[in-house]
């Protein structure tokens, strides 16, 4: 660029040389940068190069998705054994696990979230409000091991207390515990959210007479929703993403049906669990690579349609932008 | 943008030149910088791509991976061992039969524990490489049945029990128990007990997919524990806390998984366990194996609640 515009006859401006020591320091900070994106290609790389051999050798008769008719059951049907005479990798009960607890853990911490959030942001003072947002992002830095241990421990005894299920560990258990992990994240981001509103906006609202609960419903919230979207996005992203939760408290029985009291496997929990046994280059070891880029597209399609639905809602709320408040 | 774009001339020439350097010092400072990073480039590269090799000081480390039914026999075995010998340091891992095989053909391990003898395939794909496979059976186990203490039922058939694992009888009431539905507690799929019970009590069949894989025989025995309506599967050596399930024979007796029913044959859940390593492998490595089938060793295996299998020959 610099050439560029010599060629032209502009002189660039005229700068102090600067020293060896700064400019090392400028290498290395692009350098650094430069190796989490290429990071992140290596790893997408290294994942599709994995898994993608499936499609064109022994592709047919793996039947990933249909369901198949397998020796020795009456119908058709969708079955995970890795491990069997012939092995079986139905794929669809592992998607579906992974969705339904996921689907649970939001359903439990999505409105519990975003109404501490609004409590947080608009209602409490100050002074109470540095006290308790500290706390609740405290829960975010728990180990997900704990929290999967005391789904292990507490939760499923809780809930086996109270509700009679079957399978002491099951999905709803491990959405509980995933709730915990997924709550302290939507939390923090829509708290942000909600709190950047400005003060303009609401002193408006209260000044042609709206109450404290309309400003908070049609005004405010409305101003906050992209970043709520966006805090909803990373709680699923962290929530489907989650591992040791869900292998220490689902239960890992590959079932496909939608009673939450049910047991659940999810892709996770599967990956980890078997990626040790399973030789290197095998086919078993190739179709967990495929859950991973399932997976690896899942949560990347989310966040595109995310980040899609915050610019159209962005530019909706604010048609105007760029003349100022 | 600009400031990162490096295909441009020296910034400063101007500068560089007043203090009569030309261009010369800049290109040699830039070349230094270039070294350095060239330098840096390759030397994170060669960090990354470093094996896990084994020591030039072998016969003093000793790994073993694999079954976690044998795990904590080996533990024993390994500070029994390593006692008295205090240049050897032996590492015991569980995981599974699966993982301890898959880590011998990684060569990520010296030993392989198993609880199930090697499969074709597997063994095909480590001598493929021009090693020899060493099998060693070190002790005898029986696969016991777990249920819950509370649990009335006294005995089960080979059929009922496979009929209970496919999902096929779902409710104690079919067993002449309680009216309430049976909880399946399995194991994961890299387990040798799993393949075991699959091959041997399944007839190579599925488990049910109701069946929840838990990640050891002691989480089996745990959850069975727990649960009135829990049935579950594992080597005899860890129960504690649930009631062993006596198997009915075709000929209507009733045996349970104990020391003479194994030695004689006669439970039909009655496996042996294997240690599997590659030759040529370091000398420690077989010493520790020949110790292992030795007397001392064996009577560990005994006070372990497995069975001796020199005692079974």
């Amino acid at each position: 660029m610099a050439g560029l515009l010599m060629s032209r006859g502009i002189a660039p401006r005229r700068r102090f040389r600067r020293s060896l020591g700064e400019r090392l320091a400028e290498r290395a900070i692009a350098l650094a940068a430069a190796s989490a994106i290429g990071a992140i290609l290596l790893i997408f790389v290294f994942v599709v190069r994995e898994a993608l051999p499936l499609l064109w050798d022994g592709g047919a008769d793996l039947a990933l998705v249909a369901p198949q008719h397998y020796p020795g059951y009456d119908h058709p049907a969708y079955v995970w054994q890795p491990v069997g005479y012939p092995p079986k990798y139905g794929v669809v009960p592992l998607l579906a696990g992974s969705l339904k607890i996921t689907a649970l853990a939001m359903a439990i911490s999505a409105p519990l979230s975003l109404l501490a959030a609004i409590y947080v942001a608009e209602i409490l003072r100050p002074r109470t409000r540095a006290l308790i947002k500290p706390v609740i992002e405290l829960l975010a830095g728990v180990p997900s091991v704990i929290l999967g241990f005391f789904a292990l421990t507490f939760i499923a005894d809780a809930t086996q207390d109270i509700l009679g299920c079957t399978y002491r560990l099951n999905a709803l258990v491990a959405a509980l515990a995933l709730s915990l992990a997924v709550l302290p994240v939507i939390f923090t981001v829509s708290e942000d959210a909600i709190h950047g509103v400005p003060l303009a906006l609401r002193e408006a609202s209260l000044a042609v007479g709206a109450r404290r609960h309309q400003t908070i419903a049609r005004v405010v919230l409305p101003a906050a929703l992209p970043g709520i979207v966006a805090s909803l996005v990373l709680g699923f992203g962290r929530a489907i993403g989650e591992t040791m939760i869900v292998l220490m408290a689902s239960g890992n029985a590959a079932v496909l049906d939608a009673s939450p009291t049910s047991s659940a496997r999810t892709l996770t929990a599967t990956i980890a669990a078997e990626l040790g046994e399973s030789p290197r280059g095998g086919e078993h070891w190739r179709v967990l690579f495929l859950l991973g880029m399932i997976l690896l597209v899942v949560t990347w399609a989310l966040d595109t349609l995310c980040r899609v639905v915050v610019r159209r809602l962005a530019r909706r709320l604010n048609p105007s932008e760029g003349e100022g408040p | 943008m600009l400031e990162l774009a490096s295909g441009t001339p020296c910034r400063g020439r101007a500068y560089a030149a007043f203090r009569g350097h030309g261009d010369v010092g800049c290109r040699a400072t830039r070349r230094v910088v270039n070294r350095a990073l060239f330098l840096w480039v390759l030397l994170s590269l060669l960090a990354c791509s470093g094996r896990y090799g084994r020591e030039p000081g072998a016969g003093a480390r000793i790994t073993v991976r694999g079954s976690d039914t044998l795990v904590v026999l080996m533990q024993r075995w390994a500070e029994a061992y390593t006692a008295n010998r205090p240049d050897v340091v032996v590492e015991v891992s569980g995981g599974g039969t699966g993982t301890g095989i898959a880590a011998l053909m990684n060569g990520t391990t010296d030993l392989a524990m198993a609880s199930r003898p090697i499969a074709p395939e597997e063994r095909a794909r480590i001598e493929d490489s021009g090693a020899r496979l060493v099998e060693v059976p070190v002790a005898l186990d029986a696969v016991a049945v777990y249920v819950h203490d509370t649990n009335p039922i006294s005995s089960m058939t080979l059929d009922e029990l496979r009929d209970v694992f496919q999902g096929k009888i779902r409710r104690w009431s079919e067993l002449g128990g309680a009216s309430r539905p049976i909880v399946l507690y399995s194991r994961e799929s890299s387990s040798g007990t799993y393949a075991y019970f699959k091959e041997r009590v399944l007839e190579k069949g599925d488990f049910a997919p109701e069946a929840q894989s838990l990640p050891g025989t002691a989480a089996v025995v745990q959850a069975v524990a727990r649960d009135p309506m829990g049935i579950g599967y594992g080597g005899i050596a860890r129960a504690r806390g649930v009631k062993v399930l006596p198997l009915e024979l075709d000929d209507g007796s009733r045996v349970p998984p104990s020391r003479e029913a194994a030695m004689a044959r006669r439970y039909p859940l009655t496996r042996p366990l294997f240690l599997y390593f590659v030759t040529p492998t370091n000398p420690g490595t077989e010493a520790f194996v020949h110790w292992i089938v030795g007397p001392e060793a064996q009577g560990l295996a005994e006070e372990a609640g497995f069975f001796a299998w020199r005692g079974s020959l």
